[in-house]
């Protein structure tokens, strides 16, 4: 006798299997979130304990039923945080603002324009990408500290206005732009410069907009050469500012003040990316560099 | 005639901004860095230096802070790079068999990338560090399962490292996990239905279909990855402080820039030898793991 199949049988237990897959991918899913989350809801958590709540609990607590703004007002007053925001949003703008305008007509003459040694010159641009900064560093510290720049905007701002991977991308883009449309503006007249500003900027503006995101990251979060450079608090960006309120600022205890300070220098950059999520992510997936 | 020339200057033109700033601040830089390391004896007061030679780069391998930085940052690499590319993956590949809430996750999990590394790392400090008020949560949680109280900041060297290397890895998890996720996602799917006529099993499947095929991908994770960890520095500064050398937990770049600024600093002749051995040691894993790769990535 030959033995049935049951094919009833067999289909549930593949669905039973399809489901406890499920169930265990959504549970280390999750696990992962939560260990990404935590520390941004601890430090908004401990940011609004009071200093007496927050040192007393010696087993820390999950929750706080008294909140308080009073650590943000402690943040701004105690140590200077409203002028390390404000620098490093002086810091950001320029430095992106420059950038754009050394890496445009870069991107534009090796893109576009045909001149003697353009290849070569393309060449040893790409070559200058495997330079690591650690090794730089060194001379440009010694450089701007006998140009009298340190404790400047100007010694901060200067080696980091160029980037050859971004003219790089920039140069990709602008020569997807046809042909075409380069010859039909000769035709009628255009100049080389005009041609930039008035069609080839307007079309790649998803890219440019792409570069100054993450420009604007690095520039929030370099740490680095801010701290080569300054060691005048006037100066300071919000990463030195937070290294000295960690050493230095509010009396080493006050963690819940600390906590307010790397909320407020946290959320602007969490909410760019939240406006420009696909932006952010599809511009750190073709040039992103951390990791 | 004319014409051409013309060209000519003015494709030049438009590069000179950027020739002039690559020149100042990369190229010649690049160049001087190779002479400080040769310079001996430099006095970077009077600017000058007694001669020529390779005494800094014996002075530095000899430096036990030099080789307590060696130590830690291959240990970092050696732990972090295969962790978080492999945990990347798994979770690449979780959030690529799920649909509902897949663009939820994704978007948390990327958040580490936008925050500023000393900021999160006070957090994780706290989060880690025993104090006279509190032992912290994680030795609360430790607690719960009959573990001793250990300080993770200011104690022994293993639990050091450990938070250094989960920091680390909370870190670069986002920009491997983005990477995975798109290449996982651009797998033909032509290849899976083949495979579901042949009711391959699915390990099978994920062994001689997705691997290989995404197999590039991991290699440039894994590169990026052994180039970015040995030039860890912000990550220890955010959970140890500036002074890396009392903590024991120096990397390679912090010596570099100890050499050169703060109270150790004023030496930028060692400092570039550092940075030259270092990058020699970038060099030298990028190259194997490149010929590696070779053998193995299908493109």
């Amino acid at each position: 006798m030959e033995k049935k199949i049951d094919f009833d049988l067999i289909e549930r237990r593949a669905a039973a299997r399809k489901r406890a897959f499920r169930a265990v991918d959504y549970f280390f899913l999750t696990l992962w979130a939560l260990i990404v989350l935590f520390p941004f809801y601890w430090m908004l958590l401990s940011s609004v304990k009071t200093y007496s709540a927050y040192n007393s609990e010696y087993i820390p607590r999950f929750i706080t039923l008294a909140p308080t703004l009073e650590n943000y007002r402690e943040a701004f007053t105690a140590v200077s945080l409203g002028r390390y925001f404000l620098n490093t949003i002086i810091f950001t703008v320029i430095t992106t603002a420059l950038m754009m305008v050394v890496i445009i007509p870069a991107a534009f003459a090796f893109a576009r324009l045909e001149f003697a040694g353009r290849q070569i010159a393309f060449t040893l641009f790409l070559s200058l990408m495997m330079i690591p900064s650690e090794l730089v560093v060194i001379t440009n510290f010694v450089t701007i500290t006998n140009l009298h720049l340190r404790n400047t905007f100007t010694g901060l701002i200067l080696p980091s206005v160029t980037s050859v991977f971004y003219i790089y991308l920039l140069k990709e883009n602008f020569e997807q732009i046809p042909d075409e449309l380069y010859r039909a503006a000769k035709v009628d007249g255009t100049g080389d410069f005009k041609y930039l500003t008035r069609v080839m900027i307007p079309i790649s503006k998803p890219t440019l907009v792409t570069i100054v995101i993450l420009k604007v990251i690095e520039c929030w979060n370099s740490y680095v050469w801010p701290r080569l450079i300054t060691d005048d608090a006037r100066y300071f960006l919000v990463s030195n500012g937070i290294q000295e309120i960690r050493e230095n600022g509010f009396g080493r205890e006050n963690i819940p003040a600390m906590m307010a300070a790397v909320v407020v220098v946290s959320a602007p950059l969490i909410a760019l990316f939240l406006i420009f999520r696909n932006k952010v992510m599809a511009g750190v997936s073709r040039g992103g560099t951390k990791g | 005639m004319t014409g051409k020339k013309n060209n000519n200057l003015k494709g030049w033109l438009y590069l000179l901004p950027a020739i002039l700033f690559l020149g100042c601040f990369l190229v010649y830089p690049l160049i001087d860095v190779l002479i400080y390391s040769v310079e001996e004896g430099y006095n970077s007061a009077s600017q000058t230096y007694t001669g020529i030679g390779l005494y800094n780069y014996s002075y530095v391998l000899r430096d036990p802070y030099f080789l307590q930085a060696v130590k830690n940052t291959f240990l970092l690499v050696i732990i972090t790079v295969p962790l978080s590319t492999g945990i990347a993956l798994l979770i690449s590949l979780g959030l690529n068999a799920i649909k509902p809430l897949r663009k939820l996750y994704q978007t948390i999990y990327f958040l580490p990338y936008v925050t500023n590394t000393l900021a999160v790392g006070l957090v994780f400090m706290i989060l880690f560090k025993r104090t006279a008020y509190t032992d912290g949560l994680v030795n609360l949680m430790l607690r719960w399962f009959g573990a001793g109280p250990v300080d993770f900041i200011d104690g022994p060297y293993w639990a050091k490292m450990f938070v250094l290397c989960f920091y680390t890895i909370w870190v670069v998890m986002p920009f491997k996990v983005l990477i995975l996720t798109s290449a996982l996602a651009s797998v033909n799917p032509e290849y899976y239905a083949a495979a579901r006529m042949d009711s391959t099993r699915s390990f099978r499947v994920f062994y001689k279909i997705t691997l290989p095929m995404i197999s590039p991908m991991i290699f440039y994770l894994v590169i990026t990855g052994f180039i970015g960890a040995f030039k860890a520095y912000s990550d220890a500064v955010a959970l140890f402080g500036t002074d890396l050398n009392a903590a024991g937990m120096n990397t390679i770049v912090g010596y570099v820039y100890d050499m050169l600024y703060g109270s150790s600093g004023g030496y930028p002749s060692f400092a570039s030898a550092a940075a030259l051995i270092l990058f020699a040691i970038v060099l030298t894993i990028t190259v194997i793991n490149l010929m590696i790769s070779k053998r193995h990535v299908h493109y």
